[in-house]
């Protein structure tokens, strides 16, 4: 009994859908299906912080890893789902119908993210992942007016089950030739095989790498990524970019500290033109975009490249700490950031039912029609170009001291010219918003969204000032990692 | 403390102006009036105070009027380090005088969301007031980002015909040069921490710290690049004539008056004394940057016809000066370099008061379209005149003592460089009496009823003509506060060491 304890967060949340799913069968109501999933995610975070500060690391059976690392990407994710809750609630009222399954589907794809996060073992890992991923099909293709959603979700789960299938192909040539499954164990027999042996694994992880990057929609892998962000809903899209995206990379990133993949060449080679590829081909065509969400989909391949840099900064001897640190801060950043943008568009689209309200010249004169929106908008933008006073800043700041750290020059200035590409964009949307309004037609906020939207800004802010108590944690949680 | 509750009465002050909107449109630039008052009646009388707390730079004592210093992130051992010396002190009142004089410049002009304007122009000073301050680089690199939001949206929402290019392309610039200072301050840093064992940003603790040669230079290239960019100088000058032309009146005053002194002030403070060797390693490329950017900014200023943008080159040109000046590293020249920051800065800001004021009435900066302006506003003219006669370098003004003893001093150090940019001195006067020729003399096309300069103009511009006749008849005030200074910034890049000459 005692040893499960680690595994509260997730039990609780396992608890949470279960209830809901019986309060579905008995009473449908969207608000108290709303205020059922806020309040169980809310008890999953209290939970997180009682595993944090009681229980120490522990390994729970061999598939299931609770340390800090994992706590802090579940604290993240559920962070995230709270507030895409929050979000949602509204966008889904006001389109009627059966609207209450959205937030099981959310809650198990949350469960399914928490797995992931934690997961030390493939089989573990492979669970977590299909249960993050289905639950996000049925999620995007939720909204049954308008086909692009539609299209996205079947677009979607054909690109996803094909990176899966290179994932457990990638996972097989590795298990035959370690014969086991468990990422410490493999991590002790990695380097020892030789001639063919080795060319399996070399391939096995290779395979794995192009898995992953494809769910990280980092370059060249990145096809999918406009059209789903643009047909899926806003808060789903929102949910997307940041909770499959998050877990996924703490995954690699644990699979890559413990395995130390890293010291083959042709896997670092790999990576790097992942970085390179990523930061070029996300930043040079966000550039032309004239839908919000197509903009964000590039936007959040470059930064995906940014956080690559970081990751690649770790495979560097001396500089694995800090880059542990700077992807961590750099991800919490990009969570939030993200859930703010697409939060501005969820509350801009509410009552467009058949499509959300993502057009560039829709959000023209926004500062003077509805001056607090827009200056979240703002934040959001600035914080994405990493500008000062946004807690992007500090994740720039970060990536830049973990490249500095590890003297990856070549990327660096990749990062500089990057940004300075990506600056254009991100300001164009917030020149757009200063224009004379077109329309003076009233924008509705609701209630809850505007209060999650606040909050998230808030927060961005305040991690951008005084970031002091997060940096403090993450270095201590990044020396036990390393 | 002064500095920083100065800087949180801006942050404040432009808060309110924007509320204060709601309630009545006047209100919101009485509040900005108020709060850079209550700012000015803080920050003035430091100037009678003699520095006294001591903090060592370089090995010698350096002498500090206030100095604060707090815990922010302790993990990368970055403080609130927030200093006031005679130099930082200059710079505040120029920013806060200026400020004076972009507010009323901008009285009548700004009529549509005006509390939001003053918020951004409050935001602005307190920003470049944290960039003349901060002595730790992560806040000092904090403030120089900061200060270009409301800079940016100043150009972007009250900006002239192509606003959204000028804004962008000025955002652009300062950012990426930014980016690269923001590498060689973390690589700066690491290293530091590789060879003490701490990491810190400090600016104190930073100037002990030697990089290797090699890496040393291209560090310093970083910090170089990024304040070279923001002066600006030749070849990195291509946003400055259209943010200034584009910009509402009062932020062309800011950014010609201050924002370009912010670059000036990063070589002084930071480039220099940071790395003295490879300092000297690029001073002959940079004195010759400098020259050219004397020669270029001078010829392009008199091909305009757009008066602003004649304004924005003479700007090129000026700060060439200067940039000539620190890099000769010679004690004479370094004075005038600092006398001309301070000299441009009034006399530049005024030049752009009145472009905007003529802008106002005529609706045209086109120069073409002048023409016996005298005639209709006899003061304008006037004052215009003795603005133009300063800045093209009229013994007795300001701006004469600053370029004549940057010419003097850099002549000792590189003769054939600074022959080429005293040529400037020439086409600097052919420039001015052009423009002043075109706009005001001559025959105007048709009767216009104008409007001559009124009580409120005359109250922004009575000052900065007092300012430039002290700095030309005593420039010893600005000496005395700043030889301390400068002596101990310069003393392992000026050959033979800072004496304190005669001056």
């Amino acid at each position: 009994m005692i040893d499960l304890l680690p595994l509260l967060p997730m039990i609780v949340l396992t608890g949470v859908i279960l209830i809901l799913m019986l309060v579905i069968a008995f009473a449908r109501n969207l608000a108290f299906t709303c205020a059922c999933s806020v309040f169980g995610l809310v008890l999953t975070f209290i939970s997180i912080i009682w595993v944090e500060t009681n229980l120490g690391t522990s390994q729970v059976t061999p598939l299931i890893i609770v340390d800090d690392f994992a706590l802090m990407f579940c604290a993240i994710v559920v962070l995230a789902a709270f507030f895409v809750s929050l979000l949602a609630y509204s966008y889904h009222a006001s389109r009627g119908d059966y609207q209450d399954e959205f937030y099981l589907l959310l809650l198990l794809s949350t469960l399914g993210g928490m797995i992931l996060a934690s997961s030390s073992h493939f089989a573990s890992f492979i669970l977590g992942l299909e249960l993050l991923g289905v639950s996000i099909y049925a999620m995007i293709s939720y909204p049954t007016k308008g086909l692009k959603s539609l299209e996205a979700a079947l677009k979607y789960l054909i690109l996803s089950g094909v990176s899966s299938a290179l994932i457990l192909f990638g996972v097989a040539l590795l298990y035959a030739v370690l014969g086991t499954l468990s990422f410490s164990e493999m991590g002790e027999a990695y380097f020892q095989p030789t001639g063919y042996d080795r060319l399996f694994i070399l391939v096995g992880s290779g395979m794995m790498l192009s898995g992953i990057a494809f769910k990280l929609s980092l370059a060249p892998f990145h096809m999918w990524t406009p059209d789903v962000y643009e047909g899926a809903p806003a808060p789903v899209t929102a949910f997307l970019a940041t909770v499959s995206k998050g877990c996924i990379f703490a995954v690699l990133l644990r699979l890559f500290l413990v395995l130390d993949t890293f010291q083959y060449d042709a896997v670092l080679t790999g990576l790097f033109w992942l970085a390179v590829l990523s930061i070029l081909i996300g930043n040079i065509l966000a550039l032309m975009q004239t839908s919000i969400k197509r903009l964000l989909a590039y936007s959040s391949i470059a930064q995906l490249g940014y956080l690559m840099v970081a990751f690649i900064a770790a495979s560097i001897l001396g500089g694995k700490s800090l880059a542990i640190e700077a992807s961590s801060f750099f991800i919490i950043a990009y969570f939030f950031t993200t859930i703010g943008a697409f939060g501005v568009v969820t509350i801009m689209s509410m009552d467009n039912a058949d499509q959300d309200t993502d057009l560039m010249k829709d959000y023209e004169g926004l500062f003077w029609r509805r001056p607090i929106l827009a200056a979240f908008m703002s934040v959001m933008m600035l914080s994405l170009a990493g500008i000062p006073l946004t807690a992007g800043f500090v994740g720039k700041f970060y990536v830049i001291a973990a490249g500095v750290q590890s003297e990856l020059w070549t990327l660096l200035i990749l990062v500089v010219i990057g940004s300075g590409i990506g600056l254009f964009y991100y300001l164009k949307v917030i020149y757009t918003m200063t224009k004379q309004p077109l329309s003076d037609e009233v924008i509705k906020v609701p209630l809850t969204g505007g209060w999650a939207l606040a909050t998230v800004t808030i927060f961005l802010l305040v991690l951008g000032i005084y970031p002091t108590a997060l940096i403090d944690w993450l270095s201590t949680m990044a020396l036990s990692m390393s | 403390m002064t500095v920083i509750a100065c800087m949180m009465i801006l942050f404040i002050g432009g808060v309110i102006a924007g509320l204060a909107q709601a309630w009545n449109k006047d209100w919101p630039k009485w509040v900005s009036l108020f709060t850079c008052a209550i700012v000015a009646a803080l920050i003035f009388p430091l100037f009678f105070e003699t520095p006294s707390i001591i903090m060592p730079v370089l090995g010698t004592p350096s002498y500090w009027i206030e100095l604060v210093d707090i815990d922010w992130i302790p993990r990368f051992g970055i403080g609130i380090t927030i200093g006031l010396d005679g130099l930082s002190l200059l710079m505040v009142m120029l920013t806060i005088l200026l400020g004076f004089v972009a507010l009323l410049s901008s009285w009548t002009e700004i009529k549509e969301r005006s509390g939001f304007f003053q918020c951004n122009l409050l935001w602005t000073l307190a920003g470049v007031i944290g960039v003349f301050t901060s002595l730790d680089l992560f806040l000092f690199f904090f403030f120089w980002e900061v200060m270009l939001i409301p800079m940016y949206f100043l150009i972007a929402i009250w900006g002239h015909e192509n606003r959204a290019y000028a804004a962008m392309k000025f955002f652009l610039f300062t950012q990426v040069s930014g980016l690269l200072m923001l590498i060689s301050i973390l690589t700066l840093a690491l290293y530091g921490a590789n060879q003490t064992g701490e990491l810190t940003f400090n600016y104190f603790e930073l100037l002990g710290h030697q990089l290797p040669p090699d890496i040393g230079y291209y560090v310093m290239l970083g910090f170089f690049i990024a304040f070279v960019v923001k002066l600006p100088a030749f070849p990195f000058h291509p946003w400055l004539p259209d943010a200034h032309t584009q910009a509402p009146t009062a932020a062309s005053v800011l950014l010609a008056g201050i924002l370009l002194k912010t670059g000036a002030y990063g070589l002084i403070r930071f480039t220099i004394p940071l790395f003295p060797t490879a300092s000297q390693q690029i001073a002959e490329i940079a004195m010759f940057i400098g020259a050219i950017s004397i020669i270029y900014g001078a010829v392009l200023a008199f091909a305009q016809t757009d008066f602003k943008r004649l304004v924005a080159y003479s700007s090129v040109s000026h700060m060439g000066f200067v940039l000539l000046g620190l890099y000769a590293f010679n004690e004479i020249a370094i004075q005038g370099a600092v006398m001309q920051m301070v000299a441009h800065g009034f006399s530049t800001a005024a030049l752009f008061m009145i472009a905007g004021a003529i802008q106002h009435r005529l609706h045209t900066r086109d120069m073409r379209k002048m023409g016996g302006l005298w005639h209709d506003m006899p003061r304008m003219g006037a004052i215009a005149l003795f603005f133009i006669v300063a800045s093209l370098g009229m013994p007795g003004l300001g701006n004469f003592v600053g370029e004549f003893l940057v010419l003097m001093g850099a002549f000792q150090t590189d003769m054939i460089v600074t022959s080429i940019a005293a040529l400037g001195l020439i086409t600097g006067a052919v420039y001015s009496l052009i423009a002043m020729q075109k706009v005001f003399q001559g025959r105007g096309e048709e009767k216009r009823n104008l409007v001559d300069i009124g009580v409120r103009e005359l109250w922004a511009l009575i000052p900065l003509i007092i300012g430039l006749i002290w700095l030309g008849v005593y420039p010893q005030t600005v000496f005395d506060r700043v030889d301390p200074v400068l002596s101990s910034l310069f003393q392992h890049t000026v050959e033979g060491g800072w004496i304190g000459s005669g001056l």
